[in-house]
């Protein structure tokens, strides 16, 4: 396991070093001047130069990329802007300050939308499909296959909108969508965030549905499902403790996925309810042309699907025994 | 007919004969799949569906010449009457009269059924545009790599990672000003074609590598089959295994998955203009009436209606279209 998870947090590494070398050399090669953000409207030339040198953008390319690298492990001085201490991601020429706050400030947002919305698309989709599987060609079975087909092909800007406009708006059953802090108000968090919850949780629950249920229906034919029914354990147990277990590998790997994208930041749906969270930060920086910032935004969403895939190849060797890990 | 193309159709000749009741008749698995089709009520249905938005969208001038409307002119300012003093429709519902059938766009004041219908236009010609193209490069990689092996395989398995680590949408939206502004100056305005062919281009740098990866592992399976090694004994040329051999054994994975990468490029390009980094005005379009639509819809929800619905309607016949094509290749597998 060990062997394992070094190999993979290595090659994790790499790919996610190619993937900001590629981000920082196509941004950083634009002709325009971030330094002139920095020095604000009225610049004199001077300053202009100091700026630049300051943000260390006066040096090659290359060196600047070693720099911001080295800066995430060791930290960074800003001379004249003061430290930058060791996770440091850079440093914002529009707030003044470093990258790194910011993103810590926002992330608390992004995590609880996807948590919660996990949460209830994990349990509801497999549930579902578990009761598709078990009443296959059933009425039930009809409209779960309905409904999550429904589910899968619909936008999330369509129906969240739609979802504001009666529930908020028209009806007013809910308050408009907004994040409080888990640790200040608890039942207040969850208010805030359930209708975006819900509104994921439609279209994310679809999938599991429809990989909970083949993958069920293929597994209670098998010959040991067979065998646990025939020794007369209860139907309850087959089916949660012998074959749900079997089901759990795909169902891992579409989570690992689905979890990945959401943290590495769920824009379309932080901006359909005005959220702010990573995926509007990014949004907001690419509008204030803030490099550094979405340098930082496009690194966390890389890691997170990185991360995500070596967390999920480990799991496979939970679930299933039989899984070597190579 | 080649031998591998047989091994796939193995399962099914068997049934035929059954099917038509009586004597033999020889089919290629292009007929069978298509009789397999033919007999899904769905799969017809869906079919019918995803033609019609097809033929909607060709005949898009022929539309407009018939209602009389096109979807550049701004009706609503045009015409006193229609918009009230806030730019939203005087009539209830949108604006939808038997003048404007899917009403008024709120501001502009164009014609809501206009936009749709050449809508259509933009985002099949963008969606299947880059389909085409992620799917033949992923054609190629995939063979490549797969039947290469070596290095080769090593090389482009990383490349591969790399781009499905890569955190696509928030990619093309932070660098889509970023090549605006190599490509453009800042006085001019960025011409619609260069625009579509960006974005053609980011779908299908993004795109190609998933289709990639699973053709790869096809190759690898079938370059150990005994039909290519004895095509190799044989003295086949390379040529003539990738082309003869392993191709007529991927076009039912590569079908089926270009039937799903369709409607999902469809809703990215629709995704990445809701987030302004898609098709510029005046070109009509999905993905920018949506835009609209969510900035209007607490005063005006008819107008968000009509793309949300098409578009719905529209994903999920493809999507049911995907399965159906699936079934009829791949009789074993039941849903």
């Amino acid at each position: 396991m060990l062997r394992f998870l070094t190999r993979r947090g290595l090659s994790a590494a790499f790919i996610l070093l190619i993937v900001s070398a590629v981000t920082f050399f196509l941004f950083f090669a634009v002709p325009g001047d971030p330094a002139r953000l920095a020095c604000g409207k009225v610049c004199p030339p001077e300053t202009l130069v100091q700026a630049r040198h300051n943000l260390g953008l006066d040096q090659p390319i290359f060196v600047q990329f070693v720099e911001w690298v080295s800066g995430i492990f060791v930290g960074r001085e800003y001379e004249g802007l003061g430290h930058c201490p060791a996770p440091c991601l850079g440093y914002s020429f529009v707030n003044q300050e470093p990258v790194f706050g910011t993103i810590v400030d926002r992330l608390p947002v992004t995590l609880s939308l996807t948590v919660g919305a996990a949460v209830v698309f994990l349990l509801f989709g497999v549930g579902t499909g578990i009761i598709a599987a078990l009443n296959q060609g059933k009425p039930l079975d009809k409209i779960a296959s309905v409904s999550s087909l429904i589910g899968a092909s619909v936008q999330i800007y369509f129906i969240g909108t739609l979802a504001m406009y009666f529930l908020v708006f028209q009806w007013q059953v809910i308050e408009r969508p907004r994040y409080v802090p888990l640790t200040e108000d608890p039942i207040g968090w969850a208010y805030g965030l359930l209708l975006p919850w819900i509104v994921l949780a439609i279209i994310f629950t679809a999938n599991y549905t429809r990989m909970t249920r083949s993958t069920m229906v293929e597994q209670l034919s098998e010959d040991y499902v067979r065998t646990a029914r025939a020794k007369g354990m209860s139907a309850r147990t087959v089916v949660l403790r012998f074959a749900l277990r079997g089901t759990l590998t795909p169902i891992a790997t579409i989570f690992g996925i689905d979890l990945a994208s959401l943290i590495g930041g769920a824009i379309i749906t932080e901006t359909t309810f005005s959220l702010q969270g990573i995926g509007r930060l990014s949004i907001q920086s690419v509008n204030n042309d803030d490099l550094p910032m979405l340098m930082a935004t496009v690194l966390l969403a890389a890691a997170a699907i990185v991360v995500f895939n070596v967390i999920v190849d480990a799991l496979y060797a939970v679930i299933d025994p039989r899984v070597r890990l190579s | 007919m080649t031998i591998p193309s047989e091994t796939t159709a193995e399962p099914t000749t068997a049934i035929t004969p059954a099917a038509t009741g009586g004597s033999l008749v020889g089919r290629s698995p292009g007929q069978l799949m298509w009789r397999r089709f033919r007999r899904d009520p769905t799969g017809m249905i869906s079919a019918v569906i995803v033609l019609f938005f097809i033929l909607v969208a060709v005949g898009a001038p022929l539309i407009s010449l018939l209602y009389g409307k096109d979807p550049y002119t701004t009706y609503g300012q045009d015409r006193p009457g229609l918009l009230n003093d806030f730019g939203f429709p005087l009539l209830p519902n949108g604006g939808i009269s038997s003048e404007f059938w899917f009403g008024i766009e709120p501001g502009l004041g164009r014609d809501v059924f206009m936009q749709l219908v050449y809508g259509i236009r933009t985002s099949l010609l963008i969606a299947l545009t880059a389909t085409i193209a992620t799917t033949l490069i992923g054609i190629v990689v995939g063979i490549v790599a797969g039947y290469v092996g070596g290095r080769t395989d090593y090389f482009i398995g990383r490349v591969i990672d790399v781009l499905l680590s890569f955190p696509s949408t928030l990619f093309i939206i932070a660098f889509m000003p970023v090549l605006e502004n190599l490509m453009v100056k800042p006085e001019e305005e960025t011409p619609v074609w260069l625009r579509a062919a960006t974005l053609i281009i980011f779908l299908t740098i993004f795109g190609w590598a998933g289709l990639a990866r699973l053709l790869r592992g096809n190759v690898l399976s079938l370059r150990e089959r005994e039909f290519v090694e004895a095509a190799k004994v044989t003295g086949a040329s390379p040529a003539r295994i990738v082309f003869k051999e392993l191709l007529p054994n991927l076009w039912t994975p590569i079908l089926i998955q270009s039937t799903l990468l369709l409607p999902a490029l469809v809703t990215s390009e629709a995704a990445l203009s809701f987030l302004g980094v898609g098709m510029i005005e005046p070109t009509p379009d999905w993905g920018r009436m949506f835009l609209r639509g969510t900035e209007v819809y607490t005063d005006d929800i008819t107008y968000l209606m009509f793309p949300g619905i098409a578009l719905l309607i529209f994903v999920i016949a493809f999507n049911l279209l995907g399965d159906s094509v699936r079934d009829a290749f791949d009789p074993k597998i039941r849903r």
